[in-house]
Formats: C-alpha cells, structure tokens, sequence
C-alpha cells in the first residue's frame, strides 16, 4: 500500500512518535541530530489525480520552507528548520517544546473566566506580527489560531508569539492577498472563539498601527467580506 | 401527528413536497432547462415556474392522497435564491397557505439541504459539504447553530461547472453537471489548471477564467479532448472541495461528512470524499439526485422542524431574500 511503502522509504520515522494527522500532513515528534524535533510529513493524497498530488505536495513543502525562512531573517519567530527531505517530503523542524497553540490558550482563558486584558494584548501583538509579515510581501494563506503557538521563555518574560504551518504560503505585495490572508484569519476566528469580535478588532487595530501598508489592505479586507456570502449566481 | 407541505423554486428547479412525520408521502419536481450554450434568466425561469407549480401541487397532494385538510403547514424557501423564482413560488404558498387556512413558515434552502441530508442518511453530527450552482459551503452545527467554516469566496462550484459546460456547449439536459461528469468519465488527459484553496475557504472564478479561454485553443490544438478537460476541471474542482472538508474536520475534530446540494450526486465527488473519509476512519454520508438536487421535501422537512419547536412567519414576515 502506498503508505507502508512510504515510511519503508522513512524508516527514521518509525522510530518517531506520531502526534497528529492533520489534514494536510502527519506530524512526528523525535530526536534529530541531539535535539529535539518535529517532523512534518506530507504523504500522499490517495483522492487526488496522481500528477496533482504531486506537484501540491511538492509546492507546498517548498513553499512552507522559503516562508519561513523569509520570516525568520525579517525577526518573525518561526521553528528552525533542521533538513528538508524533498522525496518523501519531510519538513525537519525545531520541537517547541511546552508551547501551546493560540487556540487553546484563548478556549482556556475563556473556560476560566480569566482576565481579559491579556487577551487583549496577546491580540495586539498578533496583529504586530502579522503586520510585519505583510510588510514582508509573506502570505501566510491559512491563518488560523491552531497556526500561532506561544511559546514560555524565560519565566517573567512574555510569551513569544511563533507563527507555523506556511504550506498554503506565497509571496504578494498584492493588498488584495494580504486582505484575503487576514480575511482568512477573521473567519477562523470567529467560528472557533464565539464572541470575539471585539478581540479581532483589536488585532485589526493594532495591524494597522504596525503596518504602513495597512490601509489599502484594510480597505481589501471591508470588500473581501462583502464576496462570497450569496452573491447574485447569475452567471 | 404533523404533516408540511414545502415549496422549492429558488433556481430552476420547482418541486413541491409533502413530509409526514419525518416520512416523505411525495416529493414531484420540474426543472427548467435551457438550451446548450445558455443559463437560464430569473425571468424566464420564473415564467417557467408559474407555468407548471399549480400541477406539481396537484401531482404532491394525489401521491400523497392527501387533501389541503390534512395539510399542518405551509412551508416556502424564504431564501436565499434568485429573485423572479423566489416572488412566484412565494406568492402561491402565501396564497394557498390563507385559502387553505394554515399557517405559513419561510424556510432557508441551505437549513433544507441539510436537514434533508441528516434525515435520509441518519448522519448524526457530521461536517457537511453544500455543493450546488448557488452554495459552496463547509457546515458544522456548533453552540446551537449551524456555522461555516469555509466557503468559496466568490462563486459556487456548480456555477463554475455550469459555465464551462456553456463555453464547450455541452447539452443542459438533465444538467450540464451530470453531462460533464458522464464525459469526464471518458476522460484520460490530464490538464493542469489551477488550483486555488486560502485557508479553509476556496476561490473558483481563477480556474473558470483560465479554463474559459484555454479551452478551445486546447481544443483546436488537438492538445486534449472537451472529455479530458472535464475529467481535469472535475479532479480539480473536486480536490479542493475534499482538501476544505478535510481542514474543516480537521479543525473540529469531526468523523462523520455529509454532502448535500445538487452537485453532491456527482459519483466521482463522492468518491474522492470516500476515500479521504477511509483514510482518516471517518464516515461518508450522501443522498441520491432525489435529495441532492433542489426538491420540496427539503423545504417541508425543515419546516417540520421548525414548526414543531414552535415558529410560524407571520403574513408581513413573509418575503423572500436573494441573500
């Protein structure tokens, strides 16, 4: 079967513990040269047209891995990448051990009742760090809160922001793509974090303080919002 | 005891449906087809609608062998929709529902696809796909409502499928998508198109622009056939509503999907979504063109539900909406 041949192919793999399948990749925790790893692998889709397959899978691992590399020189924390294996498209990249996804730590604070100032300011750099990654010309493509982890540094120091999983990323200067990119992220959000809409302005507020190119990527996003939703389907 | 009767006319279809306890006594339905190379025109298929709903009513209460008496409640499609349609079959379920006596619910044609598909499959909690000419959309029921997770940020997949069969004037009988999914099945080039899924949302007017002008130079050059471009714009269309479902289970931590909408009777799709259930142990659940494609009972199944849980539209709530 396709996927037995394919660990054969990694038996490194075998010797990982898989910690989840998501929808695009299977991901693998281990130990890489002495540290700790995470190893992304993009197996193949059995539902698509071989040749399709291919050349998704293959863009999307070059694609992840120039993005992050990209975000990384402009000072944007993302995993290292430790090797690419491009024939089984496996990502190696740095383990961040005891961080958590944005995600949960928002479902938490809510669960919890928690102080909502600190969500507040964790929105503010959020839309600090995404504005300097459009000012990057980098489109993440899948901006989500499962796509942010924080991560504990030093033991009062605030927790760093690390943005992961660039496979749906590409280059634009575009305000029209980066709009998207963000109008992406607002529907993430809102549909996972019911009755976040004020935290999501705050993002978009302090997006726009951090980024000169904001506007005209603010202005992208209000028309973006009004597509899609039962536009007239007279074609 | 709880009998509804639903009206569906949103697009070129009008079906009227009766359901009775969650049993479907009759279900008749008209389509509204167009010649090869052109869509069909809200006026014109409001016309069409006029001409026929009052036999289709006829023909659901006799295979129904019910009369307006037995009738609880008037259920219509309130939206969303195209116009001129929406107007006419609303006027008449208005219309009947005060000759008749019996009170009226606007029913909203995405809520009828997909209470349609849980009652027929018995799906329990799934992440449903709604694939029709009108809808592109990833649906899951989430703190007491239904919510999107991932649309199609400009058109529906059917509109994009609907248009190419135009340019390649593939006939429109029964639909220019079972006709494009009988020839893709001849199919065996593959094209490269393009392939455009932002985040959990999709984008098909890239892929209809491009194929729209690649295809006849494509087809004069000899370099494929009009059956391997429908095989490559199905593969291609197809994969990108799979790799949204797939994110959006993903994401929720789903295990069942349900396809609904016009588009969800094409084999091929449910075949690749098949597959991509299999490889996750999730379950796949689909409904036949009785369901899939735009009907009445849909409309009177959710109304059943609605009706039940105690809601009525009151006369001058009674309008329609394309949106």
């Amino acid at each position: 079967m396709a996927l037995d041949s394919n660990r054969a192919k990694m038996p490194y793999l075998n010797k990982c513990s898989l910690i989840k399948q998501g929808a695009e990749a299977r991901v693998y925790r281990g130990i890489f040269l002495g540290k700790p790893t995470i190893i992304k692998e993009r197996f193949p889709k059995l539902y698509r047209h071989a040749v399709l397959d291919e050349k998704l899978t293959h863009r999307r691992t070059v694609q992840e891995v120039r993005s992050i590399l990209r975000c990384r020189k402009a000072g944007i924390s993302t995993p290292v990448v430790y090797f690419v294996d491009y024939t089984s498209h496996c990502i190696f990249l740095e383990d961040l051990v005891g961080s958590i996804t944005v995600r949960d730590h928002i479902a938490s604070s809510q669960e919890s009742g928690q102080d909502p100032v600190c969500l507040s300011s964790l929105a503010e750099e959020m839309g600090k760090i995404l504005a300097k990654m459009h000012d990057e010309d980098v489109v993440h493509g899948d901006l989500t809160t499962s796509n942010m982890l924080l991560r504990q540094g030093s033991e009062d120091a605030k927790p760093d922001l690390v943005l992961i999983d660039f496979g749906l990323s590409f280059t634009s200067a575009l305000p029209e793509d980066k709009g998207v990119d963000l109008y992406v992220l607002e529907k993430a959000f809102l549909s996972t974090h019911p009755n976040t809409e004020q935290l999501f302005q705050r993002l978009l507020k302090s997006y726009t303080h951090a980024s000169k190119k904001a506007p005209a990527v603010i202005k992208k996003l209000d028309e973006v919002r009004l597509r899609g939703r039962k536009r007239s389907m007279v074609g | 005891m709880t009998v509804v009767i639903g009206f569906e006319g949103s697009a070129n279809k009008i079906g009227v449906g009766i359901v009775r306890d969650g049993e479907v006594l009759s279900n008749p339905r008209r389509t509204y087809i167009t010649p090869p190379g052109q869509g069909f025109l809200p006026s014109e298929t409001a016309k069409h609608h006029r001409s026929v709903i009052l036999t289709v009513v006829r023909e659901a209460l006799d295979e129904a062998e019910l009369s307006p008496a037995d009738i609880d409640c008037v259920a219509y499609t309130k939206g969303p929709g195209m116009g001129a349609p929406l107007v006419t079959v609303a006027l008449v379920a208005r219309t009947l529902a005060q000759l008749w006596g019996k009170p009226l619910l606007g029913v909203n044609h995405c809520i009828g696809h997909i209470e349609m598909g849980r009652l027929i499959t018995q799906a329990n909690n799934p992440t449903v796909l709604y694939v029709s000419g009108g809808n592109t959309q990833v649906v899951a029921f989430s703190e007491r409502r239904y919510r999107i997770f991932g649309e199609t940020i400009d058109i529906a997949v059917g509109n994009c499928l609907d248009r190419f069969a135009r340019v390649i004037k593939i006939s429109n009988d029964p639909s220019p998508g079972y006709n494009i999914e009988q020839m893709a099945k001849k199919g065996t080039e593959y094209v490269e198109l393009p392939y455009t899924v932002k985040g959990m949302d999709v984008s098909f007017s890239g892929v209809l622009s491009y194929i729209e002008e690649a295809a006849h130079k494509m087809l004069s050059s000899g370099q494929c056939t009009a059956e391997d471009l429908c095989f490559s714009l199905q593969e291609t269309l197809f994969s990108m509503l799979v790799e949204i479902t797939e994110r959006a289970m993903a994401h929720c931590g789903s295990q069942e999907v349900l396809i609904v909408g016009g588009v969800g009777c094409n084999l091929r799709l449910q075949e690749m979504m098949g597959i991509m259930c299999k490889e996750r142990g999730a379950k796949l659940f689909a409904t036949d063109e009785r369901f899939c494609i735009d009907n009445g009972a849909m409309i009177a199944q959710a109304g059943w539900e609605m009706f039940r849980s105690g809601y009525v539209t009151e006369l001058p709530d009674s309008w329609i909406t394309q949106r």
